[in-house]
């Protein structure tokens, strides 16, 4: 399983890219986690408002840091 | 209610008197009047947003006609959320579905300047009235300048090319109960506040001590009838304080109070929230700075003559 992290640097980024790797240890699943940093890799997911969180390729939440939990809940879903 | 509270509790129960009672009795009554509303507002704000998002604007503008996107994008600028780190992908998104760069303009302008804090705040200490003038004269603002930046061919100016994608953007929403869009809301809510109760406490607190100590006439003679030049200066100045705008209007309400046209007010508040430097330096990445300056001057421009006109008509 492959998470990604959409986002150009701003503190709500880096802290869903922190929650994310404490759901993926939470979870017990094997998935890693990667911060996409270039906009217009970003763009092709069709994100505007980040922090986008990306699930082996497909978008599951735009706008949000999401809590840990709620991330568990997502990777679990998928 | 609070202005009971309020007064009842310094006067009555402390038992204190002249200009310091005064000045803590409005400290107390302002602030705790501002914080409820803020709350009030920016959840109820934060809830209907559950239901609309950037993505779904930029679905819904796609290949409308030029009236429709400049009038639509302004409108959408009041609900949906913006923050200047996400100024970049949003002008890059909307470039992607071919939606004119006039009307990102226009939603550019529109929805820092609607955005939940000023208008709690504005609500709060000038009244439903004002806080309608203001989204109207808002509204206008973005739509006009948003047109005429398109006008200028700022197409060109934009630095990062953009393939733009031939298919239908679709923007999925995600279904949620109300449950959970309220606790949405609320977390939205609780976090904004967080970064500005202190804001508003430390503005509702210079406010209160201009209010008890700095005479009348001191502030109507630079702010008021007295001084022609009073709305470019307040425009001008509005730029840098944007992180502030909480902090910045209790002010703006008491000089009001004490004789400073309300155009003037008004352009003031309008150039604190919708020209922010922060924002520029961000889009400098993507825009020429000659297209910033167009941005900057138009939006300034407009919201100059807005103050001139309101002072004029009032």
């Amino acid at each position: 399983m492959k998470i990604e992290i959409l986002g150009t640097g701003c503190t709500k980024c880096k802290a869903l890219e922190e929650a994310a790797k404490q759901a993926v240890a939470k979870s017990g699943k094997f998935a890693q986690v990667e911060k996409v940093e270039d906009i217009m890799k970003i763009m092709e997911y069709g994100v505007m408002s980040t922090p986008g969180l990306v699930i082996d390729g497909k978008v599951v939440s735009t706008g949000k840091l999401l809590s840990v939990d709620e991330i568990v809940d997502m990777i679990k879903a998928n | 209610m609070w202005y009971e509270l309020s007064k009842e509790f310094i006067y009555g129960f402390a038992g204190m008197e002249g200009r310091l009672a005064d000045a803590l009795h409005f400290f107390i009554y302002d602030t705790v009047k501002i914080w409820f509303l803020l709350l009030t507002i920016i959840f109820a704000v934060s809830f209907l947003r559950t239901w609309v998002n950037t993505e779904y604007v930029r679905a819904h503008l796609q290949g409308k006609s030029a009236l429709y996107g400049h009038v639509g994008a302004s409108l959408f600028g009041i609900i949906t959320p913006f923050c200047s780190c996400s100024a970049i992908p949003l002008f890059l998104g909307f470039i992607q579905a071919r939606i004119p760069v006039g009307v990102t303009f226009s939603y550019l302008i529109s929805a820092p300047m609607n955005n939940e804090i000023a208008i709690a705040m504005l609500f709060g200490l000038f009244g439903w009235k004002v806080t309608a003038i203001y989204i109207a004269f808002g509204l206008t603002v973005a739509v006009i300048g948003g047109y005429l930046i398109g006008k200028t061919g700022a197409e060109k100016e934009i630095l990062l090319d953009v393939k733009p994608t031939d298919s239908e953007l679709d923007a999925e929403l995600v279904k949620l109960t109300l449950k959970e869009r309220a606790k949405e809301a609320w977390r939205y809510t609780s976090d904004i506040f967080r970064k500005i109760y202190l804001y508003v406490l430390l503005g509702v607190g210079v406010g209160a001590w201009i209010h008890g100590y700095i005479p009348t006439d001191f502030i109507a003679r630079y702010t008021g009838e007295g001084n022609p030049f009073a709305v470019i200066i307040a425009v001008i100045m509005g730029i840098p304080m944007y992180s502030n705008a909480a902090g910045v209007m209790p002010l703006v309400e008491v000089l009001t109070g004490k004789g400073m046209l309300l155009g003037t007010a008004l352009s003031f508040m309008m150039a604190v929230t919708a020209l922010s430097l922060p924002e520029a330096l961000i889009l400098k990445k993507i825009l020429s700075l000659k297209l910033i300056g167009i941005f900057f001057t138009i939006a300034g421009s407009g919201i100059i003559v807005i103050g001139y006109l309101f002072n004029a008509i009032l």
